[in-house]
């Protein structure tokens, strides 16, 4: 900005101004807010790469058209697309526009004094009025200072302008409580930006009787922040004992799982003293700044392979992935150490059948009848490669199948030509755990509730505003009382029944049955 | 634990009968309405009807109260597990939260457009979503279940009549706007000469709405709290949880509506009825038909 164009820099300037002002008015926070309601809609509509990355595939295949244009503009990423950040943050910018000057406001209306009596009490909504005897000083001078006393009891405050009027209002919480839930809203705004900056989430796989570090490598799939360290890493080491799973046995719901529990023994740093801790659905296990989570669980077969000599080349659990609700799981085993190579592909079922339109499959999750159902590949396994290979799949572009076969727990496979031969020893579980770590959590929670708080203060507390006024007209000394609502959902007409009677009261009048207040609403 | 089959099988026969209950008192609403003309000038009018209204009303509640208590029973768990079971609570809601009103003010203007969807609900949950009663899945087993849910069917019972009244106010706002331009008062006359004037249904409408966004606010937090411990986070936009927040964004909307100016009245009101029709949404379609953690719905699909 120089010295030689001020016109330009005025206009910046004045148009920016302008936009301030747009921004911050309720007009425009209205329709913000109906942006971000709508900005929301296509999120739960498209699939979403951060919850769902399979279905967002499957949709860009099945939409070559389309899928290419809805994922330009973010449609598969709605929640981090350009255009819902800016809504939020222009929706952020307004409300922080909003809140400043109202707090200063609010600030200094709460240290000033309740407004100047309305020239005619009676032509407020609701008021009342009785007549006394006497002169209207004598009224007054009696009647302010024990009424004001009176008021300020009950927590109303209080101004008395000697000889003209009583002056009380209340409810300064109502806008207290809206800066409040407002603030808190910004609050949960920022906690959930930092949050997801700082934080990672992934998930582990352990097997009954193994264990697993919290490193990277150790992770199955694995998302971090955009400002994520590996140093936000807690170093813990979890083992897992056993994991229990309960079924629905009968009934509708059968076969749904019941319950979960996975005993764990756990470390938090590797040299800190062991630990153990039952994980539920429901209940995770915290240590340090991560949470762990029990999210899914499945089966994972024994096998003990020996090559054509007789000598053990493999013996271990491995883990299957589970394909429908009965547990029908597939997975392989790839044998390096022979030669030539051996690779597995398996259909391992809890509770066993082979139907000629399914194949084999599972009827139940529980292991009532597990059978493994295999066929045996020999070759290579392009393992050397160096490329890194997904263990679940077997690359079957050097090998060659040799033969297959059905088995339950105990027995034994022999392999033809003297490849080897392959048992099946038994059946562990496994569990997939869900590893997270959001610092911003504390803050979003502190913002969720103090904005709780902050809305039933805005929404429940009403602002009111009492006069008391002792007037003469043409020797007629009356006592009059006016009340308001600051927000047109007020009825005040039990403020001015009560204030009326605590006047009667001080002033010894009697209750006359058919006075009360001038108007009721409802 | 096992499902005590008697106790399940009371608990239909309860529902059942609420929803004869309801039924007279749907038609005997329709009679105290239909004589209710000028209720406000002259009270009288259509009183009787009224009161037996009322009281079928009490009935038919008590009536699903006990049929909510013994499906609970039956499982040894709260009674809102699945969507039959959030229906039949819902609808439980809906009633006693107009009851209590009515304890307050006059409302039998509203019973029937209270009756009508409370009964509409119970017929969808008997035919198409009814459920056996069963355990629960496991990501429903906490007492989050009882905080987050409960507030839920409470706030969308209060929506449900503050939609009502919305209704009600825009059809009362249609024929005094029509008499303001002096034309004739239309068909809807009949509705807005049994109802208070289209100001006090507005001042009704925001009272309800008012006295339940914190509860709704409530709920969307106990859920994200809930989700924390089910799931590992507390917000992940899942399709109910996006649902959720638009709602809690509509009704946002409406009250700035109502402090907004030119926005009052009539443009509030159909606010109101925009983020009603997300909360029936995310009832009524997302637990059906979009894919989620929350597929707890018990229908086939
Ligand atoms: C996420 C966004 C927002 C939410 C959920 C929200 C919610 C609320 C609620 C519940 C009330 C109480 C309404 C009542 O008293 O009837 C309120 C009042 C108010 N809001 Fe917001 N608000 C949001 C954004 C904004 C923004 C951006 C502005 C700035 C223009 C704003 C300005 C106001 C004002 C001035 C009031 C007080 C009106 C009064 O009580 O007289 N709000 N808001």
């Amino acid at each position: 900005m120089t010295q030689e164009q001020p016109e330009i820099v005025l206009g910046v300037g004045g148009w920016l101004r302008w936009f301030w002002r747009q921004l911050t008015t309720m007009r425009v926070a209205l329709q913000l807010l109906f942006l971000l309601a709508v900005a929301a809609v296509p999120g739960s509509i498209f699939p979403q790469r951060t919850t769902s990355i399979g279905k967002v595939n499957s949709y860009l295949a099945d939409n070559p058209t389309t899928g290419p244009w809805l994922d330009r503009f973010g449609f598969f990423d709605v929640y981090g697309s350009v255009w819902f950040s800016a809504i939020y943050l222009l929706l952020m910018t307004s409300l922080v526009g909003c809140i400043l000057p109202r707090i200063a406001i609010h600030w200094r209306a709460l240290r000033s004094q309740p407004p100047a009596a309305p020239r005619n009490l009676l032509k407020l909504d609701y008021s009342s009025s009785f007549e006394v005897s006497g002169s209207a000083d004598a009224a007054s001078a009696r009647l302010f200072p024990q009424i004001a006393q009176q008021l300020r009891s009950k927590r109303w405050r209080v101004e008395v302008l000697d000889g003209e009027f009583v002056s009380a209002e209340r409810g300064y919480l109502r806008e207290t409580g809206n800066l409040i839930f407002h603030i808190a809203v910004v609050l949960i705004l920022v906690s959930v930006a930092f949050g997801s900056a700082f934080s990672y989430r992934g998930q582990v796989i352990v097997r009954e009787g193994t264990s697993a570090s919290n490193v990277i490598a150790q992770y199955d799939s694995f998302s971090p922040g955009r400002l994520f360290t590996t140093d936000d890493l807690v170093p813990f080491n979890i083992a897992l004992d056993d994991l229990k799973v309960q079924y629905e046995a009968e009934g509708t719901q059968i076969g749904a799982a019941r319950d979960f529990a996975a005993h764990v023994r756990f470390r938090e740093t590797p040299t800190a003293e062991e630990q153990t801790a039952v994980i539920g659905v429901n209940s995770p296990l915290n240590v340090g700044n991560a949470s762990v989570f029990l999210i899914g669980h499945g089966y994972a077969p024994h096998f003990l392979i020996k090559d054509g000599n007789g000598a053990v080349v493999f013996d271990d659990t491995v883990v299957f992935l589970p394909q429908d609700p009965n547990f029908t799981s597939t997975g392989v085993v790839k044998v390096a150490d022979m030669s030539p190579q051996l690779g597995i592909q398996a259909i391992f079922a809890p509770t066993g059948v082979v139907t000629e339109t399914r194949g084999p499959h599972s009827l139940f999750p529980d292991l009532l009848d597990p059978m493994l159902f295999m066929s045996a590949w020999t070759g290579d396994l392009g393992l050397d490669s160096g490329a890194p290979q997904n263990v679940y799949t077997l690359d079957k572009s050097k090998l060659k199948r040799i033969d297959f076969e059905e088995i339950s727990p105990g027995e034994t496979w022999t392999l033809p030509d003297g490849v080897g031969s392959v048992t099946f020893v038994g059946v562990d579980q496994f569990a997939t755990f869900n590893i997270s770590s959001d610092p911003g959590q504390n803050f979003a929670l502190a913002g969720a509730l103090l904005a709780i708080v902050g809305v039933i203060g805005s929404l429940y507390v009403q602002r009111r505003r009492v006069w008391v006024r002792v007037v003469d007209r043409d020797g007629r000394v009356a006592v009059e009382i006016g009340a308001m609502s600051r927000y047109e959902d007020g009825d005040v007409s039990d403020v001015v029944t009560e204030v009326d009677s605590q006047c009667r009261d001080i002033l010894n009048v009697p209750k006359s049955p058919s006075q009360g207040t001038e108007e009721s609403q409802d | 634990m096992a499902i005590n089959e008697t106790f399940a099988q009371a608990s239909n026969m309860f529902v059942y009968g609420s929803m004869g209950a309801y039924t007279f008192a749907m038609f005997s609403f329709a009679a105290s309405f239909a004589q209710g003309r000028d209720r406000e000038t002259n009270p009288e009018n259509g009183r009787k009807a009224g009161n037996i209204s009322m009281s079928l009303s009490w009935l038919g509640t008590i009536l699903l109260g006990a049929g909510e208590l013994l499906r609970g029973l039956s499982a040894g768990r709260v009674p809102w597990g699945n969507m039959y079971e959030f229906s039949i609570t819902g609808t439980f809601g809906i009633m006693i939260v107009f009851l209590a009103v009515s304890l307050r003010r006059d409302v039998r203007w509203l019973g029937l457009f209270i009756i009508l969807p409370a009964l509409l609900t119970l017929g969808l949950a008997i035919t198409v979503l009814y459920t056996e009663s069963a355990q629960l899945i496991p990501a429903l087993k906490s007492y989050w279940l009882l905080i987050h849910v409960s507030a839920a069917i409470v706030s969308a019972g209060v929506f449900t009549i503050g939609a009502s009244v919305s209704i009600l106010q825009l059809m009362a706002s249609h024929v005094e706007q029509r008499i303001a331009d002096g034309k004739e008062p239309g068909r809807l006359e009949k509705v807005a000469r049994r109802v208070p004037s289209s100001q006090v249904l507005d001042l009704f409408s925001y009272k309800l709405h008012a006295f339940v966004f914190p509860l709704w606010t409530f709920t969307v937090v106990a859920g994200a709290i809930w989700a924390r411990s089910a799931w590992g986070r507390y917000w992940g936009w899942d399709p109910k949880e996006t649902w959720s927040f638009i709602t809690w964004v509509g009704y946002a909307a409406y009250l700035h509506a109502r402090i907004t100016v030119g926005w009052k009245g009539n443009r509030a009101a159909y606010i109101a009825l925009i983020a009603f029709s997300t909360i029936i949404f995310n009832f009524f379609i997302v637990n059906i038909l979009f894919p989620g953690l929350h597929s707890y719905s018990g229908v086939n699909k």
